[in-house]
């Protein structure tokens, strides 16, 4: 799948402090009867989001139009639970690039990063940090800067190196997906089957 | 030679290629498809102008979406029809054996694998669905996927994935009686939490769990995941080699003995190190029951829920969430509980021997008038099991009723949903916020306990 390619972003970033979000919460089950990646993004955290008869909940922090950017922080063990990469497609297709937690979920974090959604860890005490900054003026801004791996809270300047594997960061950067370089592979593919 | 443990093993002799920096590339024997993870996947393939590369290594049945009642009528649903129409398309046009609806080898994708002998000892397996794990009873790598990840598989039956950490959970001595392969699973995440697995590959060892059924095995390692592990294993043995003999695609006449001669060197070598090392004892676990809205929050069933006593912060609240989100107290006694829906069934405990315990248990009881029973077998083999062996007499004379199999309640994708409010004991696997429909809670529990919740119609220990 395409997506835009990834180099340095700067935004003000959208807290949801609750730890173990699982995917369930991120898109509900109900909502994956598609057959196309289309619009997946307004059902995102649709049951925290919306009351029964469909009106928005005031008190969750997506609904809250003081909060904006291109950066979701959530608390700990961020993307836990089933699978579906649909829940990584509804982050993204609702406009966010970047998601920091101070823990993700593995098959969660795969997810974004084959879908051009960059899931930055950092520790719990920076991520209070980031939490208190924003509490303290909502259009604080964040910088992610892909190639350097650094994360920081622009209004203290305060910083964070981010992990990356470097052929992940190649993908991002470049738009790229597995898939390209995994068709590439067709005659080592073939060479290993005969092999074994 | 170096030391390698039974995981080291497998996927090692699954690695075509090292990406500098990055992810290995991994061969993949097996690869089990369902209608909701798979279109986007095969939608992506024919845009980039490709086939599936191995459509022999690829098996589909339709299981998320699909009603347990009237199966032979066309289903309702428009969007769950047109995505079940998608799958049979794609498959056709493939060339890949899909096991529709109401086929003698339909059923929920990780019950099918094993039944059909698809699922053998050093294999590597995936599925775009978590529970892939399952298969790993079998001394299997088996773990979920994403959909992109599906794609890959289409297009070059292989992943990319960086090599997991390892750890070894043993668990020593004999379950009490009442107590099963669920509830060591439901005691080890209550232990380490949802995340304490998070990076790693889990291998079971100890005399608990060679002691296990291949079935219990299935309900353990399924579990893996909700630790956060990419999954479990357990070092095959002859009770798995007795239960793949003879099966549809298990190896036959010489070719079985040269497998079996070879599966029997899947084992991890006395040396072997693990990153992370994890003893119980089988004598402290008793059935569990989960109270929360993850499956690390689970107390065995005599004891009382937790107090926030010594939680602080963030850690505090999201119990309180959970509690108020259940509608229980903190200090609560869990037995006596209220309970409104029962739901046996689902890739966890929705094999033959989930449904003999549950049926041994209600043998000659009723049902409890409040309660509504989701009877659902985990596949078409199963369901046709319960008849021959009688059980389904048994479960009529007590008051319960048999649905078709799929993986209904466990997701409630289809019209199986628990309403919003109401008490569902449940032998699936996650108790997530509306898991089982929007509003609905959900106690995870073995067979057993769900039994002797549906006799008694409130939340009660199975040993009294
Ligand atoms: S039964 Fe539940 S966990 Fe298993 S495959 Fe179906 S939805 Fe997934």
């Amino acid at each position: 799948m395409a997506y835009d390619k990834f180099t340095k972003i700067t935004s003000p970033a959208v807290p949801l402090p609750i730890e173990n979000v699982d995917t369930d919460q991120i898109i509900p089950a109900r909502f994956l009867k598609a057959i196309e990646r289309k619009g997946f993004g307004d059902n995102l955290f649709r049951d925290w989001r919306y009351e029964k008869d469909g009106s928005p909940k005031s008190d969750f922090p997506l609904n809250n139009n003081i909060y904006s950017g291109k950066i979701l922080v959530a608390g700990k063990n961020f993307g836990s639970g089933s699978s579906r990469e649909h829940a990584a497609w509804a982050i993204y297709d609702y406009g966010f690039r970047v998601v920091v937690s101070s823990f993700f979920a593995d098959i969660f974090k795969g997810n974004a990063l084959n879908n051009g959604l960059l899931p930055v860890v950092v520790t719990p005490e920076f991520l209070q940090k980031i939490f208190t900054t924003i509490e303290k003026d909502v259009n604080t801004t964040f910088e992610v800067d892909l190639e350097k791996q650094i994360f920081t809270i622009s209004a203290t300047n305060d910083t964070i190196d981010f992990e990356i594997n470097s052929y992940k960061k190649h993908c991002l950067q470049n738009g790229l997906d597995d898939i390209d370089y995994l068709v590439d592979m067709k005659e080592e593919i073939a060479a290993f089957e005969k092999d074994n | 030679m170096t030391v390698k443990t039974l995981f080291d093993k497998i996927w090692d002799a699954h690695v075509v290629k090292k990406v500098e920096g990055g992810p290995n590339v991994l061969y993949i024997d097996r690869h089990l498809i369902h209608e909701v993870t798979s279109p986007v996947a095969f939608l992506g393939l024919k845009n980039r102008g490709l086939k599936v590369l191995r459509p022999e290594k690829t098996t589909a049945t339709p299981d998320h979406n699909v009603p347990t009642i009237n199966q032979h009528l066309s289903v309702k649903d428009e969007l769950s029809r047109h995505q079940l129409e998608m799958l049979k398309t794609n498959c056709t046009e493939n060339g890949i054996v899909h096991h529709d609806l109401g086929t003698e080898g339909h059923g929920v994708v990780h019950i099918i694998g094993p039944e059909m002998g698809l699922t053998q000892p050093g294999m590597t397996i995936v599925c775009g669905d978590s529970h892939t794990s399952t298969h790993g009873a079998f001394g299997a790598i088996a773990f979920g996927i994403g959909t992109s990840e599906v794609e890959m598989v289409f297009a070059s039956q292989c992943i990319m994935q960086p090599k997991p950490k390892k750890m070894k959970i043993t668990v020593n001595g004999t379950l009490a009686k009442g107590v099963t392969a669920k509830d060591i699973a439901l005691y080890i995440i209550s232990k380490i939490s949802t995340s304490g697995g998070t990076g790693h590959f889990i291998e079971y060892t100890g005399s608990a769990i060679t002691g296990l059924s291949m079935e219990g095995r299935m309900t353990l390692c399924n579990l893996s995941i909700e630790c956060g592990a990419r999954g479990g294993m357990i070092a095959p043995d002859e009770i798995t080699f007795e239960y793949v003999k003879g099966r549809e695609f298990a190896p036959k006449g010489a070719d079985w003995d040269k497998a079996v001669a070879k599966w029997k060197e899947l084992k991890t070598d006395d040396d072997a190190v693990f990153d992370t090392e994890l003893i119980y004892d089988a004598a402290d676990i008793e059935p569990m029951i989960t109270f929360g809205t993850n499956p690390g929050m689970g107390i065995g069933i005599s004891k009382n829920i937790p107090t926030t006593e010594g939680m602080e912060g963030s850690d505090k609240s999201s119990f309180e969430k959970s509690l108020q989100y259940m509608g229980f107290g903190a200090g609560d006694k869990i037995e006596g509980k209220p309970v409104d829906y029962v739901f046996l069934g689902s890739c966890t405990n929705g094999r033959i021997e989930d449904f003999r315990e549950f049926t041994e248990f209600v043998k000659g009881k009723k049902k409890a008038p409040n309660i509504t029973a989701w009877l659902v077998p985990g596949s078409k083999q199963v369901e046709n099991q319960i008849r021959a062996e009688g059980l389904i007499s048994i479960l009529e004379d007590a008051g319960f009723q048999l649905r078709q199999p799929g993986c209904s309640a466990c997701l409630a994708m289809n019209d199986d949903k628990i309403p919003a409010g109401k008490y569902s004991v449940s032998t699936s696997n996650r108790n997530f916020e509306g898991r089982q429909g929007p509003g609905a809670r959900t106690l995870l529990a073995s067979p057993i306990t769900a039994a002797a919740a549906a006799i008694s119609g409130v939340i009660s220990d199975p040993r009294k």
